[in-house]
């Protein structure tokens, strides 16, 4: 390296050499301010005095304790449990079941392909506004069954405590199962020609092929899309807004929604916090798994691989 | 004859006899109509209802063939309807949206472009760490962000305001836009690079005369999702604005609890297909780029 000689030469070579870094400065500080600060910020305000407002004293684990004590939460967390293990598996089984259609060289492929998937396009608000027009008795399936002459015929599953949970779980599964087809048949269309070759050649039908041969040997994206979806499922907000507002009462309210009635209905900051602490703590316990396990797998591709 | 048949190529549909194959196809063609009518109806339901006038539909509910046909409500819907104290229709909100989802989508894009393009090609000491920090941010959950991007808003006056939803939204894709297009340039030879940079070019240099003329690709899966994303998004719309300045999502929710009397069901199923227009349009115009990045954002 030459010495340069003015001062003026050598600060604008720092900078040319330092550049990448410069030039990330501002996403890192944001990202800083949003990952880092915010979380240790709402972290606080669930161990703080905060009601209406914020206060910043420290006020001790008491809102934990208040939360899981309240029936609203444990039901929610509930509901999330149910709701999410039945959208996930409903949303896997259609989906594997749509690529597998789909998969078997049908005409106008990417015109079933674009029905299947345009749901994921759409706002949860606008499906969920859709779906409940279905879904209610005085304005969807039962009206219309009516109708057609079945007078006695019922469908009130949003109005009812016990069956307004699975309204969400069908709306959801409409709203994500194209998203699992997408993945699942990019995956089938990837799996090796030659041993589903081998397999019809030693007289397997076609059903016992896909399920012992080709499902079998792509379930790492099974497991993909298992955890983006639940993902979502902990995330789920607007779907329930739009479908029941969390009710009738609070048969499917859901953690998201505990959150913002606390925050921004109850004038409770600190107990919303807690809930919003419970989301995060929900979301690790999927995700953290799944990257050591990503990390671990990858690790060992390259060991094998050289 | 019957030794060509043993030559034609493995396929699923055709082992078994003739009879067996048409069978298997009536099944399989079956079964993704009657599919398809589970995914359509409620875009068919839309259409028609947005288009009926109120009283059949109150009658006879969503669920019916159309007696008459009329596009009124449309315009009822865009123009003159009355939402959220507001008698502009959704056509207000509409545009809140647009003015929200485009500078967003722009900024995290073109950000998301040089930080992905720092990240992969010039790697330094810590640039696996940034990264680290940085995809962080597409996992941390919206709630654990409510209180701080509302006091924040607040303190630098952007409250109720869409130049805040702008805000939000951006930083909250750059996490999204940086991995997305870090992992697209990981693909471009580091060769390529360093021959540049023998030939004298330095960082924008190389930006703008190798990595851009590579980028479209990239850029389109980046644009759509940041746009859908952001478009579709209702919580913060709902947290930081209120009526006038809502995003559309908000105010069609805003819609449904605003109902004195019988409500306009034909306005609002209306309003609720403008809403879901433009990310509708996006998806079938970009679709193939539009999986590309669900594929992208899922996997990686």
């Amino acid at each position: 390296m030459p010495d340069s000689n003015t001062n003026k030469r050598s600060a604008t070579q720092l900078i040319q050499d330092y550049l990448p870094q410069i030039v990330l400065v501002p996403t890192v500080v944001a990202m800083l301010m949003y990952v880092v600060i915010f979380s240790l910020w709402t972290l606080w305000l669930s161990v703080s005095n905060s009601t209406l407002l914020p206060d910043p004293s420290f006020a001790g684990f008491g809102e934990y304790v208040a939360l899981w004590k309240s029936k609203r939460w444990t039901v929610a967390y509930q509901n999330l449990f149910l709701f999410g293990s039945l959208y996930v598996l409903g949303a896997l089984v259609i989906g594997t079941l749509l690529a597998i259609l789909i998969d078997q060289r049908v005409r106008f492929e990417a015109v079933w392909r674009t029905v299947f998937l345009y749901p994921l396009a759409i706002s949860f608000i606008v499906t969920g506004t859709v779906w409940r027009w279905i879904f209610h008795p005085q304005t969807g399936v039962e009206l219309a069954l009516h109708d057609m002459g079945w007078i006695s015929a019922q469908f009130g599953w949003i109005t009812d405590r016990d069956l307004a949970l699975y309204v969400v779980v069908i709306t959801g599964i409409w709203h994500a199962s194209g998203f699992a087809m997408a993945l699942i048949l990019a995956g089938l269309r990837a799996v090796d020609g030659d041993t589903v070759k081998a397999a019809q050649i030693d007289g397997a039908s076609m059903a016992r092929t896909y399920r012992r041969v080709i499902l079998p040997s792509i379930w790492p994206i099974f497991l993909a899309v298992a955890v983006v979806l639940l993902q979502f499922a902990i995330k789920t907000y607007d779907l329930v807004v739009a479908l029941t507002q969390g009710g009738p009462g609070v048969a499917t309210t859901v953690p998201a929604i505990v959150v913002y009635d606390l925050m921004f209905q109850r004038g409770q900051i600190a107990q919303g916090s807690a809930a919003a602490v419970m989301i995060l703590v929900a979301l690790a316990i999927v995700l953290i798994p799944y990257a050591i396990y990503m990390s671990y797998r990858r690790r060992g591709e390259e060991s094998t691989h050289g | 004859m019957a030794e060509a048949d043993t030559l034609i190529e493995f396929d699923p549909l055709s082992t078994g006899s003739r009879r067996r194959r048409i069978t298997t196809k009536a099944i399989v063609y079956g079964l993704l109509v009657l599919f398809s009518i589970y995914y359509l109806a409620p875009l068919a339901i839309l259409l028609m209802n947005s288009m009926r006038p109120l009283d059949e539909i109150v009658r006879s509910g969503f669920i019916d063939i159309p007696g008459s046909v009329s596009l009124q409500y449309w315009a009822e819907a865009w123009g003159t309807f009355c939402i959220a104290g507001t008698c502009e229709g959704v056509s207000r909100f509409f545009m809140n949206s647009l003015l929200m989802a485009v500078p967003a989508t722009i900024i995290s894009t073109v950000l998301g472009l040089i930080n992905g393009y720092a990240l992969s090609k010039w790697r330094f000491k810590g640039a696996d760490f940034l990264f680290g920090l940085i995809t962080l941010g597409v996992f941390l959950p919206a709630q654990m962000t409510l209180l701080p991007w509302a006091f924040i808003l607040g303190s630098i006056g952007l409250s109720n305001t869409i130049s805040g939803l702008v805000l939000v939204h951006t930083i909250q894709g750059l996490s999204f836009t940086t991995l997305f297009c870090r992992n697209y340039f990981l693909a471009v030879p580091d060769d390529l690079i360093k021959a540049a940079r023998i030939d004298g070019a330095g960082f924008w240099r190389i930006f703008r005369r190798i990595i851009l003329p590579l980028s479209p690709p990239i850029v389109i899966v980046t644009v759509i999702w940041q746009f859908t994303g952001i478009w579709n998004e209702f919580l913060f719309g709902t947290v930081f604005t209120s009526g006038a300045n809502q995003p559309i999502t908000s105010a069609l929710v805003a819609f449904s609890g605003s109902g004195t009397g019988v409500r306009a069901y034909n306005v609002e199923a209306a309003a609720v297909i403008m809403a879901a227009l433009p990310p509708l349009i996006i998806y079938v115009v970009g679709g193939k780029y539009f999986v590309r990045g669900l594929t992208q954002g899922a996997v990686k």
